[in-house]
């Protein structure tokens, strides 16, 4: 198991590396000049050719990737061009609020995505396994940007119970947090949700027809025991693995969520940084993104080895 | 006296794409306390629908009991509530199963320990620790070493056979009144299997517990059962005690049954009688007698008057078979053929095989044979050892011999077959084949040797392309080597192909679904064929099929290789199989050739211990010859090939082993004319 993990975790480190060369290069490529746009149209040349010797822009890219990627490893994530403050400080305040939209949709597609799956694959084929078939595959074919135009007009607009967007923090006004980020959170579930119970479903179809499953009742174990303990146990194996998935969708999900509810979030930053050719604070942005989403990967990979003992002992 | 269990007239029907399969109909039984009862049948008998049927284990939909009663122990099964209070009191608590498959039957995440112990806490009301030590007492009981450790492993850390001791260790653990072991040791060696039966038949003997057996292997019912019931298409066609069943057996199906398995015992020439056609659909059961198209003692009121009930022929006799038959004395003249020891020396066998010739020419030579796989280790793969999966193989077929390869699982029958067909790259030795050392030579070169040597496959259901046309399957060799010149040659060639196996060759553009097993492996075997090959390997190619249809492929195999002179390598672990198709056997152990030698030498007098052994375990299907017997049970089990014993692999498992066998290996020596044994004391 520990060889295992330390494997995982080398593999984690090689990824960022990977990633990190791909951003700097990609935002390097891009046409446009970053001084240009800091400075305005008026500059002039020997003002422009003076911060781009500041930034540091004159030497060869290799030099300002190897500089870069020093000092992110000391911790220094450089100063943005566009908001003129420390990336970390900028960092510091969004996270959190990514965070809390990001795991509050996470939770709610796990508490309400994986008894939803287990429930229609124990009542297969009735009515209930139906409607939650039916729901889930609407979930995944409905587009979010839809659906959130839909909730807006209705819950904002039309029925006033909740507020078109904004975000305040749940240590501020608990109440005003929650009624602001109840619609984001709902429709960042939404395809996680979606997905996780139908393949709940199809994991826990597959498990109850396994031979061990038989054999649980032909030792007079409850049904409800032998759903929970035998069978569902088995048949979180792949369900992990869509989590890691998700995990992955929903960083993806939440640049569109922020935008559109006007949350300061990581995605808005990240949105507006692109924009502004802000590639100091893109860098960092995605970097932090994808470590985020690779450390996901990695805590999956060691549920894994917690939940079966055929990986965790074997090697 | 009333019986423990009691079933009437059970039904249970499935339902199964709008079309009701009567998978068990109208079946009646009773078995009484400490009894050893056997379930005989071929898969979708039901054999096993009725066991399950009673514990209201059927999956529900499809699955619907419609009729009868299972009364044990005075109450009626069937009137519980399927997953209720009194169900779940039987279920592990009164009635244990032991189910077939031991590798899939237990839950991989949970310690065999907390497995075992989950039935006790639930039935006899144990705390966590007493029943904790209950299943270590359990562990102990059904003979595995080191109980106290193994107890926290996970099943994964077992073996197939040890998985199945723990299984049994499940069944027994709240003292059941009845077992039952549904074909609880198909799955396993033949020297795991008779290890397990004695132990399960001493548990239950000592305990006074019933047990069924239900099983397709008429050994196992001979050597173990003290009653039996047979069933086809669902019903149960015969019963009575086993002697009466196997002395003077009534129904057709029955005799058909013990004339198409092959015997430790049996003369050579005896020729299988295959039992012809195939089991009814039981989506569209006829009123008349379900072995009605099969029989081949049917008279005209087989044919005029609905099914026959079970009646008695003799005193706790039951056949259910038209008293017309028995009247026309068809099936006294078909049982004089089978080989019961009582009336054996009386009567010659029916059909002869006729000697084969065996030419001088050598086929196929293998010297030396090594195939090592690397176990790597660490995060770098650093390779730490081989695998010795075959070490130091040697051995020859002349042309038109058929070489039996016969050991348990994982010795490396398998791996030879392919080194020899290079599908493995070998790590040393020499095989020259026709003449030709193809240890080492391009696939270029090596392509049009290739087609003349082909492979059977064991899986008749995966080994073909589910989504090309059985004629396309058989006709691709003759595209890929260019055998034929034009469509017109193709199509004779298929034509001919589909006769020679005995298939219609209007059959072509079907999909392998369409088949039966026993179908499949025929086109397997034309498939095989369609090179016109000179050298066949059989890799356990009738195991997966059943009793009736297995002596079909085998006397197929048999007189293709008279018509075409075909050399066969014969892989199988059925002994009495092989001795039955073999010229000269090879008994492989742990990677190596422990004995070879001629058919009558090996299986008359074998030199070897570990032979000795496998011979005795295998069960012979006649309760006479079983009294006799005497059984020598091997222990242990097969080691890994990482931990092979110093020495005599075989050391740690022979009774005769002494210090110098643990010091040095023997090398396999000639101890008579073509007769090899790997042995100190030979």
């Amino acid at each position: 198991m520990l060889t295992f993990i330390v494997r995982r975790l080398i593999m984690t480190i090689a990824i960022l590396f990977i990633v990190s060369l791909i951003v700097f290069t990609i935002m390097h490529m891009l046409p446009g000049d970053p001084v240009a746009i800091m400075l305005g149209d008026q500059a002039s040349v020997e003002e422009i050719e003076r911060l781009r010797t500041e930034l540091g822009l004159d030497k060869p890219l290799p030099v300002q990737y190897a500089d870069w990627l020093l000092n992110v490893l000391q911790g220094d994530l450089g100063r943005s061009i566009s908001y003129n403050e420390d990336v970390g400080q900028l960092v510091r305040d969004r996270l959190p609020i990514s965070f809390h939209i990001g795991l509050s949709a996470f939770v709610l597609a796990i508490v309400l995505g994986i008894p939803a799956g287990i429930i229609a694959a124990v009542k297969r084929g009735g009515w209930l396994d139906s409607l939650i078939t039916v729901t889930a595959n609407l979930g995944m074919a409905v587009p979010v940007f839809w659906l959130g135009i839909l909730g807006v007009y209705l819950f904002s607009l039309k029925l006033g119970w909740l507020p078109v967007q904004g975000y305040t923090s749940p240590f501020e006004d608990l109440g005003q947090s929650f009624r602001q980020t109840v619609m984001p959170v709902v429709l960042l579930s939404l395809g996680a949700l979606a997905t996780l119970a139908r393949q709940t479903r199809s994991s826990m179809l597959e498990v109850i027809r396994q031979d061990y499953i038989r054999t649980a009742r032909a030792k007079g174990v409850k049904e409800n025991r032998v759903i929970m303990k035998h069978a569902l146990r088995n048949a979180l194996i792949p369900i992990i693995t869509i989590l890691g998935m998700g995990l992955a969708s929903l960083v993806g999900g939440s640049v569109f969520i922020e935008q559109v509810f006007n949350i300061p979030g990581m995605g808005r930053l990240m949105v507006q940084s692109i924009f502004g050719k802000d590639y100091v604070v893109v860098q960092s942005v995605v970097l932090i993104v994808a470590s985020v989403v690779a450390l996901g990967n990695l805590a999956v990979d060691i549920a894994y080895g917690l939940i079966d003992p055929r990986i965790r002992l074997g090697k | 006296m009333s019986h423990l269990l009691e079933v009437r007239n059970l039904k249970t029907y499935f339902n199964v794409d709008g079309t009701t399969v009567k998978a068990v109909d109208g079946v009646s039984y009773h078995i009484d306390a400490g009894e050893i009862v056997a379930f005989v049948g071929e898969s979708g008998s039901g054999k096993s629908v009725t066991q399950y049927s009673g514990l209201q284990l059927i999956p529900s939909p499809p699955g619907k009991i419609v009729g009868g009663s299972v009364k044990f122990e005075g109450n009626d099964l069937l009137r519980f509530a399927p997953n209720g209070e009194e169900m779940r009191d039987v279920r592990g608590g009164k009635i244990g199963i032991v189910f077939q498959e031991p590798m899939t039957s237990l839950n991989p995440i949970m310690t065999v320990g907390k497995q075992i112990a989950e039935s006790v806490m639930l039935h006899l009301k144990m705390g966590k620790a007493e029943a904790r030590r209950r299943a270590i007492e359990l562990i102990q009981l059904v003979g595995i070493p080191d109980a106290e450790h193994r107890v926290d492993y996970y099943p994964h850390q077992f073996s197939g056979g040890m998985r199945q001791r723990i299984m049994i260790a499940m069944a027994l653990s709240c003292n059941p009144k009845l077992l039952i072991a549904d074909e609880a040791t198909t799955a396993l060696d033949v020297t795991t299997q008779a290890q397990l039966l004695e132990m399960m038949r001493d548990v239950v003997k000592k305990t006074n517990t019933s047990l069924i057996l239900v099983t397709h292997n008429l050994g196992i019912v001979a050597r173990y059962a003290e009653r039996i019931y047979v069933m086809y298409a669902g019903g149960i066609v015969e019963s009575g005690t086993t002697k009466e069943i196997f002395g003077s057996p009534k129904h057709p199906y029955t005799i058909g049954l013990l004339k198409a398995v092959p015997r430790l015992d049996d003369p050579k020439d005896r020729k299988l009688v295959a039992i012809d056609g195939l089991p009814p659909n039981l989506a569209h059961k006829s009123e008349f007698c379900a072995f009605l198209p099969r029989c081949p003692f049917k008279t005209e009121a087989c044919q005029s008057r609905p099914a026959p009930e079970l009646r008695e022929t003799g005193p706790g006799h039951f056949a259910a078979c038209h008293e017309e038959v028995a009247a026309s004395g068809g099936a006294e003249r078909g049982l004089a053929s089978v080989s019961i020891s009582s009336v054996q020396e009386a009567q010659a066998p029916e059909r002869e095989v006729p000697e084969r010739s065996v030419a001088a020419e050598t086929m196929l030579e293998v010297r030396h044979l090594k195939m090592y796989f690397p176990v790597t280790r660490g995060l770098l793969g650093r390779k730490v050892a081989d695998i010795k999966a075959v070490d130091d193989v040697s051995f020859e077929i002349r042309k038109g011999e058929t070489l039996g390869l016969v050991g348990e699982s994982g010795c490396g029958k398998t791996t030879v077959a392919r080194s020899v067909l290079r599908m493995y790259e070998p790590t040393d030795g020499q095989i020259v084949f026709r003449g030709h050392d193809i240890t080492r030579m391009s696939m270029n070169r090596l392509r049009p040797l290739r087609r003349e040597m082909p492979m059977i496959f064991q899986d008749p259901f995966s080994s073909l392309d589910p989504r090309q046309s059985v004629g396309n399957i058989v006709g691709e060799p003759l595209k890929v080597h260019g055998l034929v010149k034009n469509a017109k040659e193709y199509e004779e060639r298929l034509t001919e192909l589909f006769t020679l196996v005995g298939l219609n060759p209007g059959v072509r553009n079907r999909m392998p679904h369409e088949f039966s097993g026993g179908q499949r492996q025929r086109i397997g075997i034309a498939r095989a064929l369609a090179s016109n090959p000179s050298f066949i390997v059989c890799d356990e190619a009738i195991s997966a099929l059943d009793v009736s249809i297995q002596a079909q492929i085998i006397n197929l195999l048999e007189d293709l290789q008279r018509k075409l002179g075909l050399t066969y390598l014969f892989i199988a672990h059925d002994l009495s199989v092989v001795r039955h198709i073999s010229d000269r056997v090879a008994v492989m152990y742990l990677g190596k050739i422990v004995e070879i030698a001629d058919w009558k030498t090996l299986y008359e007098s074998p030199k070897h211990p570990y032979t000795q052994m496998l011979l005795s375990a295998v069960p012979i299907p006649d309760p006479f010859v079983e009294e006799r017997r005497e059984h020598v049970v091997i222990q242990g089990e097969v080691p890994s090939l990482l931990n092979k014993p110093k020495g005599c692999s075989f050391s740690n498992r022979c009774p005769f082993a002494t210090a110098a066998c643990k010091e040095s290996e023997p090398p396999l020596r000639s101890v008579a004319e073509g007769h090899g044994v790997a042995c100190l004391r030979a």
